[in-house]
């Protein structure tokens, strides 16, 4: 349930940016999480309802772009998509795949007033 | 960063380190908002010769009012005053009916069949141009802990110490593997100072159990909090003051999710694993055993009585991090014991010989910038 954290981790970008930026309300959050970031999607959407209650951007659409996870298999010596960290290469069925793409979570833009 | 308010502190307690603290937040907000209004008002008099009348007149009035109001949050009333370009005058008090709905301060304002351009949310309107706009951000969710982060480490790296961040589930043996590795190392490499942060949602009995070894522990408790972050450990830090190359083991909270994405500064996450618990657990909580670099396979003692399946754990964990070492321990028995000390050992020599190099780094930089400033002088 770290997502709580994360959640209050977007709320500090959107209020620093509102400080330097000088804007007043925020209608639009837009997120970028890979899905290899462990971050439950739901469970993050869940709390960024209660975290932005009663800040800059209460009530605020937030937006959440999924990236694909990537890894480089060792074996086949190329990337390949994968789902989940624990994943089979889906060219040579190897496990030995370092992750090496969709591990990110940031903040990409904010729709303000 | 805190984990509950996001107000820097919260819920987290740091031994020793009392800290109240009221956050009080005023945020004005003032408004302004133009609007020209046109009304309609009869009105009604009397003549002389005694007849009256009432004609209903329109006129119109444009009038620049910025009318700007500060507000707590709460209910107000405000009367305005503004000047026609008829020169008359005139006070009134309208009732606006404005809604403040929770602290989300909502404005609606109604002058009856008044074009109000102010009811946008932004209460302001310039010509040909949207209220809402984009601002790009592209910023590391993370990015404030990974400063943090990366404060630790330096911090670490200026003075020779080796941080590990020991993780797990609760109940996986990580406090009894600690004190005994202290006790091991105490033995072995006596000129090693060992110090140990102890993270869990309450109570000080982890960091008792340190101290009873001798070594200085801390105890962070982190409330609601499920994980330790790079700032508490950087307050913690404070506290324990370590000398030049000690090492620095920190017992994160018994959880197998949430410390996986929070960097402390360590040199390297160190999870461990009891035969007691499922060989799938490395499929299960995939993360964390993406992001450490050791696995200590414990309490393998106990194999004998149980049907865990050593090879099958172990290729579980490389499907999701090939490069994971693994070593297989028993506080209790000692079993492996040595080689997980050794690897200590190496990491600890490491971090000496790099504060060294930089010492001799930082020796040199200075005798060339005395060299310079002689042949200036």
């Amino acid at each position: 349930m770290h997502e709580m954290s994360l959640a209050e981790g977007i709320l500090q970008i959107v209020e620093d940016a509102a400080t330097r930026q000088g804007f007043k309300r925020v209608t639009e959050v837009r997120l970028e999480i890979g899905a290899l970031s462990g971050v439950e999607v739901e469970a993050l959407s869940f709390c960024m309802d209660v975290v932005l209650k009663g800040s800059v951007a209460d009530g605020a659409r937030v937006e959440l772009e999924r990236l694909p996870g990537q890894g480089w298999c060792l074996g086949c010596g190329q990337t390949v998509e994968i789902a989940a960290l624990y994943d089979a290469c889906p060219k040579c069925g190897s496990y030995q795949i370092q992750a090496t793409g969709g591990t990110e979570m940031r903040v990409k833009d904010l729709l303000v007033e | 960063m805190c984990t509950v308010c996001g107000c820097g502190q919260g819920e987290t307690r740091i031994e020793g380190q009392d800290h109240a603290h009221p956050h009080d937040h005023t945020h004005p907000h003032s408004h302004e908002h133009e609007h020209d209004h046109s009304h309609a008002h009869g009105h009604e008099h009397t003549h002389a010769d005694g007849t009256t009348h009432s004609h209903p007149h329109e006129h119109v009035h444009s009038h620049g009012h910025p009318h700007v109001h500060d507000h707590g949050h709460g209910g107000h009333d405000h009367g305005h005053e503004h000047l026609h370009d008829a020169g008359a005058g005139h006070d009134h008090a309208h009732g606006d009916a404005e809604l403040h709905a929770g602290s989300s301060a909502m404005h609606f304002h109604e002058h009856k069949g008044d074009l109000h351009y102010g009811l946008g949310p932004a209460h302001a309107h310039a010509p040909g141009l949207t209220q809402e706009r984009m601002v790009k951000i592209e910023q590391d969710i993370l990015g404030k802990n990974n400063t943090y982060a990366a404060g630790n480490r330096q911090h670490f790296a200026e003075h020779g110490i080796f941080a590990v961040n020991l993780v797990s589930s609760p109940g996986s043996g990580k406090t009894t593997l600690l004190v005994k590795t202290i006790e091991l190392l105490k033995d072995r490499a006596p000129h090693f100072p060992v110090a140990v942060v102890e993270g869990d949602q309450q109570t000080s009995n982890d960091a008792d159990r340190i101290r009873a070894t001798g070594a200085p522990a801390i105890q962070v408790n982190t409330g609601k909090g499920c994980h330790l972050d790079a700032h508490m450990v950087g307050h913690a830090l404070e506290r324990l003051a370590l000398p030049d190359d000690s090492l620095l083991m920190i017992e994160n909270v018994g959880n197998l999710v949430c410390p996986a994405a929070f960097d402390l500064g360590e040199a390297h996450k160190v999870v461990i694993l009891s035969v007691t618990e499922g060989e799938d657990k490395p499929l299960k909580y995939p993360d964390m055993f993406n992001a450490a670099d050791l696995m200590l396979l414990n309490k393998v003692d106990l194999l004998p009585y149980l049907n865990f399946d050593v090879e099958k754990c172990v290729d579980f964990a490389r499907r999701v991090n090939p490069k994971l070492q693994v070593m297989q321990v028993s506080a209790t028995s000692g079993q492996g014991m040595e080689e997980w000390i050794d690897w200590l050992l190496a990491g600890l020599g490491q971090a000496r010989v790099a504060r060294e190099a930089n010492v001799d780094l930082l020796k040199k930089r200075i005798a060339e910038l005395e060299a310079r400033l002689a042949a200036k002088g």
